[in-house]
């Protein structure tokens, strides 16, 4: 027995040991793409990072689902191998995000605008076809409205559509949503919310007065059960708008698009969520999505340089690329241009730029 | 006598009341045990119902030519930048003369997987003698065509609403009319790693990653726990600390497992820089969850052999090490085997604390060792049920099936150990 003791120690410690060898030489190098950063952005990263993957001689990258915020967080932490190459990001770096990253050494860093995504605001395909302005949007999901006087704002007291505007269904007001660590969410109350919000013209007077106190109004969603937070599934979303037919969902353009059998997207300001409404600019809930990449990694890390000229080549971000089969709206070909110029010279971020 | 007449009618007054009670708890419980298994009942048949379909895939026969001019346009093969997509295509094309216009063939085009030119590709390396031939192949058709012929998919929809138009529909039809488009057995379900293409989708990636994580916990924990427990139960002192240890550990199995997760952060990326995503990470943060389940597992074990055997060695002269590694250990090793593959499999389970450490990725690539990035059997299911496409919908369940198979079996095999080896006294 004393025997067979020993040999499992022995063992464990030649697996641990073999493990820290191997570590060891992955540390001193990597061939392989390290990709973090947004979940909205992670189902086209993917599917570029495949293809490139099977297509080239390189190993296909590896793609982490962070979070756009942990990504830049993961992204900014240092130049060298242990740190990643791109991150995926379904908003723009914030300032405060560049002067991280200059701190830690990362200096230059190419931005990549790779297309638009649309939010939409679904209920089930049975249920009555709506058309909501971002205004009613607002107020039905805010936890302040204002009241009848200039500055005053009471706890949200709507509770059917109709008490929002007569022309709206008289059914409770219930939306499923993603959670606040979601970009999904942050879009949606940027443009939606704060959108229909500014419309009110006290609110928007008190964004020079008092930014906070605007933010605050503008993207505080209700917490008294009318918007239900249902987690990031977007898919558990669509199934419980068929059960619901009374809920509306918020979720990406995609999830629409694959479900269109089960689910439609409500009009906002009077534009129906179509890949061509969010292509051409007028669908107001949709923004741009973007990924980082390092530029002290290119030619370090094998097949970087490669793998920017894949994402931006017409064949994956084009009008009829693969992207845009997976739900990714492409931008105008002016401006695919002119990025994929600059991503081609590793023209870094100013902050001027921004 | 008087009073104890009286007993005896108290006694039988309440008998009725008495046996009544035990009637209805008798009913609550057994009532309470059918809705546990109604509710496993509706579980097992909701994920076999929606599961099983994954197990087959959809493939379409093609005449492939392996064009020379295509593949070697200077006479020597050029493997990397030979359009083997264009020569589906023209494949594709031989089929349905009639499509014309550069829309309808697209529509044409897409009801083949993009794995079929991989599949091209790997079939000329591996040998080159069928440069030149025309080969009858099957190639997986696109996942919506396969949801399609599942019956996923409603033809009597309007276009609009479905992925697939009318013109799509028909070809398949056709397909299907002239024997060219079957479903066959889903090998690449477990010969591939994972992708964003339904049909190309495998969980081998994601279990090799399982399989490496648990050979790092396994490695681990059951040497250290067994270990901690032989310590704890024949060497330590009974005092203070050992009782303060004690409380720990059983409080310890009781953590949540992203505190685990957390801490494997901390301490073996950030600190000891080994990378993210590794299986070597993975399973030592997992055996930093299994090891209270089979330290408390061990010492129940050890506490189970009577002291009888102890104190006749130790009367023949055996030292306390030898009374533990020669009659103690052996006999309590089934148990401490059941409690070890019990925690294993609770760690096969786990995808919380594998967030932290950065093995929710997307891996195309089946790792080959402890380093090598990679992901876990629940984190794949995780991350397909997140999916837009529709057709991962089924994989899903399908990969919870092939976890629950794992679990289903590691249990068994805890079960006939402790029925096989476990010694009675």
């Amino acid at each position: 027995m004393t025997n067979r003791s020993t040999a499992v120690v022995l063992l464990a410690s030649a697996v641990l040991l073999a493990g820290f060898t191997g570590t060891a030489n992955a540390q001193s190098s990597r061939d392989y793409i390290y990709i973090v950063g947004s979940s909205t952005v992670y189902p086209f990263s993917t599917v570029v990072a495949e293809r490139f993957g099977r297509s080239t001689v390189f190993k296909t990258p590896k793609v982490e689902s962070t979070g756009s915020g942990g990504g830049l967080k993961l992204f900014c932490d240092g130049v060298g191998v242990d740190h990643p190459d791109i991150t995926n990001a379904s908003r723009a770096i914030k300032p405060s995000e560049v002067a991280m990253c200059a701190g830690n050494g990362v200096t230059e860093v190419v931005e990549v605008r790779i297309g638009y995504d649309g939010i939409v605001i679904a209920n089930a395909i049975g249920a009555a076809a709506v058309n909501l302005s971002r205004k009613d949007i607002f107020l039905a999901l805010a936890k302040q409205v204002p009241g009848d006087k200039d500055g005053e704002l009471l706890d949200n007291p709507h509770e059917t559509w109709a008490d929002v505007n007569p022309e709206l269904p008289d059914v409770r007001i219930e939306v499923l949503g993603p959670p606040p660590t979601s970009g999904t969410r942050d879009a949606f109350v940027e443009l939606a919310m704060e959108g229909g919000c500014k419309s009110i013209s006290w609110i928007k007077a008190l964004k020079d007065s008092n930014d906070d106190a605007y933010k605050a109004v503008c993207h505080t969603i209700r917490e008294d059960g009318a918007f239900v937070e249902a987690g990031e599934n977007d898919n558990l979303i669509v199934q419980k708008l068929q059960a619901n037919p009374n809920a509306f969902g918020i979720f990406g353009f995609s999830f629409l698009d694959q479900n269109a059998e089960k689910v439609k997207g409500a009009a906002v300001d009077g534009v129906e969520p179509s890949f061509d409404a969010i292509a051409e600019g007028h669908y107001p809930v949709s923004r741009p999505l973007y990924f980082y990449a390092k530029k002290a990694h290119v030619d370090v890390i094998p097949g970087l340089r490669e793998f920017l000229r894949e994402f931006t080549s017409e064949r994956a971000w084009g009008d009829e690329g693969y992207l845009s089969d997976r739900g990714l709206i492409p931008m105008p070909v002016e401006e695919r241009g002119d990025i994929a110029a600059n991503v081609r010279d590793l023209t870094p971020l100013t902050m001027a730029s921004q | 006598m008087n009073e104890s007449r009286n007993t005896l009618q108290k006694v039988e007054a309440g008998l009725p009341g008495r046996r009544r009670r035990e009637t209805m708890f008798k009913l609550a419980g057994l009532l309470a045990t059918t809705v546990g298994i109604v509710f496993l009942g509706v579980f097992f048949a909701d994920l076999i119902a929606k599961g099983s379909s994954a197990f087959v895939q959809t493939q379409v026969r093609l005449d492939v030519e392996f064009d020379a001019q295509v593949i070697a346009p200077g006479g020597e093969m050029d493997i990397a930048y030979a359009d083997f997509d264009g020569l589906v295509r023209a494949s594709l094309r031989g089929v349905f003369p009639d499509v014309s216009g550069r829309n309808e063939r697209r529509e044409l085009y897409r009801l083949v997987s993009v794995g079929a030119g991989y599949q091209l590709r790997d079939m000329i390396v591996a040998d080159p003698n069928l440069l030149g031939t025309t080969q009858a192949i099957w190639v997986p058709a696109a996942s919506t065509v396969d949801m399609y012929v599942k019956g996923n998919i409603d033809a009597s929809l309007d276009e609009s609403l479905r992925p697939l138009s009318d013109a799509q529909i028909a070809w398949v039809d056709a397909l299907r009319a002239a024997g060219n488009l079957q479903t066959q057995f889903n090998s690449a379900l477990f010969s591939n790693g994972d992708s964003r293409d339904p049909e190309l989708a495998g969980i081998r990636g994601a279990l090799m990653g399982s399989f490496y994580m648990l050979i790092v916990t396994v490695m681990l924990a059951f040497p250290i726990g067994v270990a901690a427990a032989i310590y704890l139960e024949e060497f330590a002192p009974r005092n203070r600390w050992s009782d303060l240890i004690e409380v720990n550990i059983n409080n310890l199995a009781a953590v949540p497992s992203i505190v685990f997760g957390l801490l494997g952060l901390a301490v073996f990326i950030n600190w000891v820089a080994l990378p993210r995503s590794a299986p070597l990470v993975g399973g030592l943060v997992l055996s930093l969850l299994t090891l209270p389940v089979i330290i408390i597992a061990s010492r129940a074990a050890i506490k189970a052999v009577p002291p009888s055997i102890r104190e006749a060695a130790l009367g023949l002269g055996a030292s306390q090490m030898q009374v533990v590694f020669h009659h103690v250990l052996p006999l309590a090793l089934p148990g401490m085997l059941t409690g070890t593959i019990i925690g294993m499999s609770r760690a096969l389970g786990e995808s919380a604390p594998l967030l932290m450490i950065g093995m929710v990725a997307f891996i195309v690539d089946v790792p080959g060792g402890f380093s090598d990035p990679a992901t876990a059997l629940p984190v794949q299911i995780y991350l397909w049920a997140d999916s837009p496409e529709r057709a991962f919908a089924e994989r899903t369940s399908a990969a919870i099936i092939v976890l629950l198979g794992f679990l289903l079996v590691m249990n068994l095999a805890a079960v006939i150990i402790r029925k096989r080896m476990e010694r009675k006294w």
